[in-house]
């Protein structure tokens, strides 16, 4: 198995696709009700396994682009077949995933093992009939929108009205039409005429879940902008922009790559959006530019450590971060397989782990602590002993249950709510 | 993987040594802390050139923080070694501020010592001209600037800004190496220096060096910097060593 790269629920929660850092995508379905299994409802089992991307080579600069998925969003269902759309670096495919459970049988001109018939020999004609036949699940690629990106993708995002994407990379933010693959508007443009003078690169962007000309996009630099796109045609002037002041008693070389944000997710209601930068998640009231609603430490006991982890490149990690459907508890993950929950009503937070040894199958996660200095107790766990390497990026949350998706490099975890 | 081979220990708690001596020594260990970030920085830059293709964010990052700590070099007048008491002050006030974000309460308990760092504090303090240095390290992160220039004039394809990067990159080791007041000017001009002109640059060329190439070097002509001129056979020397290193590990 490979290294999990992005993990995304669909529109209704039965659906939950992974990508992964060899371009495969492999997409998990629940399991409907069973009266003889009462449990065996809220288990996603595999559904479809297809390669979305394979590794190319750029001839004209002599790199290679990367295969690995960056990230998947869906579409929603508007029939019986799926879409989404994944992304590598360069190319974004929107893929059609299809069930095929009825076989026609009992063609006039061809034989059943699809040898052609002579039609001399046909004496009578009949009418082909459905037979039942083994789910078949096909995913076909059904867009490619190759060539617009000159620097790494790093976003797409699905608007409102489900015709239009916009699909974001360091400099740029296009916009596309689903069905237009050989043409697609530049909406933003960050690109200073001498590259010398680049100091802020676009890290994230969404489209509002609700208003389909409102999209955000966040900065290397701590900063959000909202943008409107009936203002201009070119959005390089926000129509809002977020930023906390700094605090002056605790800059340091690192307060800009900390302040880095890594992700930026709206609300479901569409009131509120998240931020995630190294060591906290922000959560900002829309109409609030100056300052979060909101700030939970993610795992603080790292800031005294941020040269370390400068040099053993973590500090450049980028989290990803999800609301639940009622918007009332945010997630994140963090380092050693840990990953956090913040509850916004009771402030309360938790922080579990992903792991094999923690985690049998129905067994309910014991919630674990971080020990930050003097005497540790026991089933704590020191800053010290912390395994970097361990990471949780990617997690994710069903739209409407309290049901998570945690990804540890190449292990995804499933967990839900206990259930009584 | 290069980083991590490199035994450099950073902020996070060496500087005790020098932490125990009053006054005006601190403020050396405070600059060796920042210097050694500085470096840091460079050769994570210089690596990023070395992939296939640079994570243009990262780079970004990087090259901001050197900036940041270039300039705060040379508003300390740390070039000069002037030891004013205004300036004396404010370092040690920007000490006190690091120290909290960097420094880990087990290690200022164990006061660590790291030889390597001894080393290259006694280069330092000398005559900030660092042609002496004996790590590794050192070598690497101290000669990657004069590598890079030596490396752009291999490139086949010309740059519209490639004068202004020759001038940036001339600053960058003025700022490394020289004394003299007028590069403190010259910094406050283009300190942004093109890292990133780097990464695309370099990224490019990268994929196809071979070891010394000393044929372009010979037919180019720098309009700056004669001194590094006259050095660019031994830098390609170096840079085959940094290299050879970079494939053992």
């Amino acid at each position: 198995a490979d290294i999990i790269s992005t993990v995304e629920f669909n529109y209704s929660g039965d659906l939950l696709a992974t990508g992964d850092k060899g371009g495969r995508v492999v997409i998990f379905q629940r399991e409907q009700e069973n009266k003889s299994r009462p449990l065996s409802r809220g288990e996603y089992n595999v559904y479809s396994t297809f390669q979305s991307h394979e590794p190319e080579f750029d001839y004209l600069k002599s790199l290679e682009i990367e295969e690995k998925i960056n990230k998947i969003r869906w579409l929603p269902q508007q029939n019986a077949a799926h879409f989404l759309l994944s992304t590598n670096d360069k190319t974004i495919k929107l893929w059609k995933i299809s069930e095929r459970d009825k076989r026609a049988e009992g063609y006039n001109l061809k034989d059943e093992d699809g040898r052609l018939r002579d039609p001399v020999r046909i004496k009578e004609l009949r009418v082909p009939t459905l037979k039942p036949m083994d789910l078949m699940v096909e995913a076909s690629p059904r867009r490619i929108f190759a060539n617009a990106h000159t620097y790494h993708i790093n976003s797409i995002s699905i608007n409102s009205d489900y015709a239009t994407y916009l699909s974001a990379d360091d400099l740029r933010i296009n916009l596309w039409h689903l069905e237009i693959t050989n043409r697609s508007f530049n909406i933003v443009d960050i690109k200073p005429t001498n590259m010398e003078e680049l100091t802020e690169v676009i890290t994230a962007a969404e489209f509002h879940p609700q208003q389909c000309n409102v999209f955000v996009y966040s900065s290397s630099k701590g900063t959000i902008r909202l943008c409107d796109m009936r203002s201009s045609a070119l959005c390089d002037r926000h129509s809002k922009f977020f930023e906390e002041p700094e605090d002056p008693s605790s800059r340091s070389f690192f307060s800009e790559i900390i302040s880095s944000i890594s992700d930026v997710k709206f609300s479901h209601n569409g009131r509120y959006m998240m931020t995630r930068d190294y060591l906290s998640i922000k959560v900002w009231d829309l109409n609030m530019e100056n300052r979060p609603v909101e700030t939970y430490q993610v795992h603080e006991y790292l800031r005294s450590k941020l040269c370390s982890l400068y040099e053993n490149d973590c500090i450049f990690d980028k989290f990803e971060c999800c609301w639940n459907g009622l918007d009332s508890t945010i997630m994140t993950g963090s380092y050693n397989n840990f990953f956090r929950m913040f509850d916004r009503n009771t402030r309360r937070d938790t922080t579990l782990e992903a792991s094999r040894e923690s985690s049998k199958s129905r067994a309910i996660l014991k919630p674990r602590k971080v020990c930050t200095g003097g005497k540790r107790k026991k089933d704590e766990i020191s800053v010290d002993s912390l395994d970097f390497n361990k990471k949780i990026l990617h997690t994710a949350w069903h739209p409407t249950e309290n049901f998570i998706a945690v990804a540890a490099t190449n292990n995804l975890y499933l967990f839900q709510d206990k259930v009584n | 993987m290069f980083v991590r081979g490199l035994k450099r220990k950073c902020f996070d708690g060496e500087e005790d040594i020098e932490g125990t001596l009053a006054g005006i020594k601190a403020i050396p260990s405070y600059n060796l802390q920042r210097q050694s970030l500085l470096d840091m920085s460079l050769v994570k830059l210089q690596l990023c050139h070395m992939l296939v293709e640079p994570n243009l964010c990262r780079s970004v990052l990087i090259a901001n923080t050197v900036r940041q700590i270039q300039e705060e070099m040379t508003q300390d007048g740390t070039w000069q070694m002037m030891n004013t008491q205004s300036t004396g002050q404010a370092s040690l006030d920007r000490l006190v501020s690091t120290d909290i974000l960097c420094r880990s309460s087990r290690e200022q308990a164990e006061g660590k010592h790291v030889p390597s760092y001894g080393t290259f504090s006694k280069n330092f303090e000398g005559d900030q001209g660092q042609d002496s240095s004996e790590t590794m390290s050192t070598a690497s992160s101290v000669q990657a600037p004069r590598n890079l220039q030596s490396n752009v004039w291999e490139m086949e394809n010309p740059q519209e800004n490639k004068g202004n990067f020759q001038k940036s990159l001339d600053q960058i080791f003025e700022t490394l190496e020289n004394t003299s007041p007028n590069s403190v000017e010259d910094l406050f001009s283009e300190v942004d220096n093109s890292y990133y002109d780097l990464d695309t640059m370099l990224t490019g060329m990268m994929s196809n060096t071979k070891m010394g190439h000393c044929d372009g070097l010979e037919t180019f002509s720098s309009p700056t910097n004669t001194a590094s001129n006259s050095n660019c056979k031994s830098d390609l020397n170096e840079l085959d060593h940094i290299v050879e290193i970079l494939v053992e590990s």
